[in-house]
């Protein structure tokens, strides 16, 4: 029997609360979906965001939701919080409708939204100790769970500083640490590390990695293929509100794309000429406008054909396929505008 | 771990009460949350709320007033300028205050802190959040009347201790106002829409009877305020002020309720294009 309880627990007393077990939605089967989503869709008036997208995801499971701005992750991430009515289309959270249980299941949710909406007006501390009263937690068990969650960002000696005088990744910490008070089965995460410097990524990818370890289930959505690549063990390609390819990174990679990739500039006016010459070598050519892409399993074969050919790039570089070569397979664009 | 099986947890308990898509029982987290941000930051802006009617009654009151003289009260009998406008101007600030919070301080907090956004990806719904914040629109009005209507009787302009009845009334009066102003922020997309609610309210405030009777209009034009909110409020504090009652102060008490009513429907009706998008 899987448990999802994440933290620690000597610094909560147990003792005190309800000795009655009660049975969960989630208990016994461990193989089964925390979120179901069929024929998902959302229009803003003319505009489609979500255009009858499903899914499904099992508790404990690292879920991806990649794709450009404006693919509709952040509104399915809504409509799974249920602060954002879908249009059709039906929806499973903990086998509740978010719709119509919103509080309840927002209860299992923690929510780390696209832009840090942590209260400015309140103390680092108190963030979160006042966002656990919104879910009706005694102070008992918040005070020391907001020590241990400060802890756990890496805040403690932050914990009386106002708001606004925490760095970016600080902020990001904090609004992690926050949404987690409520110990949540699924955490949501709308684009966790964007904008945020090397550094702060990888402190922030370690604790989500942590949390993943204690069994929380992850829904993140990311224009970042290394950060899918990094945290997600499924994910769906999602392009203008629909669902491009399904699977775990590798296979995503191995499925749509080559082993290598042979990188070759030739100087913005030159590439596009060129690259109708590179025809032929390795198992396909894309022709960006800032570089030629060769997919190949072997791409220092590749670059061998092509200086074979008589011609010289200005940089080459051969690097593993990524999620952003299947995104470009998939819909002819980059990932990253 | 197995010891910590599920529903021995806090959380688990938090998570298997029974809640309804807006409400979930917990007004007092977003009260708690209001008035710990008020201890933190807030109390110059609370400080300038209070102020303001008391700048009013000086320099109006005193200073007009002493050109003025005496004027008639409420029952007919000769009262001094300052204590004829003061209750008027604690209806005035009861009024401001409740759409002050309902309207600008919603709307900003929607719109820009992304407050509520924060607040709704959590067990609260969007009932908890609007009860929540009239809760603290009306504690506000609360302590602006009291400290109003103290500086009232420091001033002398208290004659009857019917007055600290005026108390209460303006929280009436600022809560008829703070459950519409919230159903009306809900219609409200832009800067420009908002200022329309100034272009209601500074009419309101000069022409309800604030510092002269109604008497001085003509009888369509009196209608015309009569019809309005504001000068409801003017006119119950005045008689409460003075401790004269007249079977108007029930339509005055009256119109404030329906307007209660009405707006807290207009406002629950409204939640949802006001909170979830």
């Amino acid at each position: 029997m899987r448990t999802n309880v994440v933290w620690v627990p000597e610094l909560v007393s147990y003792e005190e609360l309800s000795s009655k077990p009660t049975r969960s939605q989630t208990q016994g089967d461990p193989m089964q979906y925390v979120i179901t989503a069929e024929n998902l869709t959302k229009t803003y008036g003319d505009v489609t965001a979500v255009d009858g997208i499903s899914f499904s995801v099992p508790a404990g499971e690292a879920f991806g939701l990649l794709g450009p701005n404006g693919a509709g992750k952040s509104t399915t991430m809504k409509m799974i919080g249920g602060v954002s009515q879908r249009t059709s289309g039906s929806l499973s959270i903990m086998g509740l409708d978010p719709e119509s249980h919103g509080p309840e299941v927002r209860a299992h949710l923690g929510v780390v939204p696209q832009q840090d909406n942590l209260d400015e007006e309140l103390r680092v501390r108190d963030n979160l100790l006042v966002y656990g009263r919104y879910f009706g937690l005694p102070m008992s068990y918040l005070r020391p769970k907001a020590d241990e969650l400060l802890e756990f960002a890496q805040l403690t000696d932050k914990a009386k500083s106002k708001v606004d005088a925490l760095s970016g990744g600080m902020k990001r910490r904090l609004t992690i640490a926050r949404s987690l008070i409520n110990e949540p089965r699924i955490l949501l995460l709308d684009e966790p590390t964007t904008g945020l410097d090397p550094q702060a990524r990888h402190i922030l990818w370690d604790r989500l990695f942590r949390l993943k370890e204690q069994g929380v289930t992850l829904i993140l959505t990311t224009h970042y293929m290394d950060e899918a690549e990094q945290l997600c063990d499924r994910l769906i390609v999602v392009d203008k509100g629909r669902i491009m390819a399904e699977g775990s990174p590798s296979s995503l990679i191995r499925e749509y794309s080559t082993r290598e990739v042979l990188e070759l500039r030739f100087g913005s006016e030159r590439n596009a000429t060129i690259g109708a010459e590179l025809e032929g070598i390795g198992e396909r050519v894309e022709t960006l406008p800032d570089r030629v892409l060769i997919y190949a399993h072997d791409g220092e074969a590749a670059l061998e054909q092509v200086s074979a050919r008589g011609l010289r790039p200005l940089t080459s570089l051969v690097r593993r396929s990524s999620l952003e070569d299947v995104f470009l397979r998939l819909t002819g664009r980059s990932l990253v505008d | 771990m197995s010891a910590l099986t599920e529903g021995h947890s806090v959380t688990e308990a938090a998570r298997n009460r029974r809640f309804g898509p807006m409400y979930s029982r917990n007004v007092r987290a977003v009260i708690a949350r209001g008035l710990m941000a008020t201890k933190s930051s807030n109390w110059m802006v609370m400080l300038s709320g209070f102020f303001e009617p008391v700048l009013y009654l000086i320099s109006m009151g005193v200073g007009l007033g002493a050109i003025v003289g005496a004027v008639q009260g409420p029952g007919g009998q000769e009262i001094s300028y300052a204590a004829y406008i003061a209750p008027a101007l604690l209806a005035v600030s009861a009024m401001n205050g409740a759409v002050y919070d309902s309207t600008w301080n919603v709307f900003f907090k929607m719109n820009f802190a992304k407050l509520y956004q924060g607040m709704l990806y959590t067990s609260l719904g969007p009932l908890d959040v609007a009860m929540g914040e009239i809760f603290l629109a009306l504690l506000r009005g609360l302590l602006y009347a009291t400290g109003f209507t103290a500086v009232m009787g420091v001033m002398g302009l208290i004659t009857t201790p019917w007055a600290i009845l005026m108390i209460p009334a303006s929280v009436l009066i600022a809560f008829g106002f703070a459950s519409f102003g919230m159903g009306i922020t809900s219609f409200m997309k832009t800067f420009q829409q908002m200022d329309w609610i100034n272009f209601v309210m500074l009419p309101m405030f000069l022409f309800s009877a604030t510092f002269y009777p109604l008497s001085v209009y003509p009888q369509y034009i009196q209608w015309l305020i009569q019809a309005m909110p504001l000068w409801h409020g003017v006119e119950l504090l005045r008689q409460i002020s003075v401790g004269i009652f007249t079977p108007a102060t029930a339509i005055h008490i009256g119109y404030y309720l329906v307007m209660i009513v009405l707006g807290v429907m207009l406002t629950a009706g409204r939640l949802r294009k006001l909170f979830l998008k």
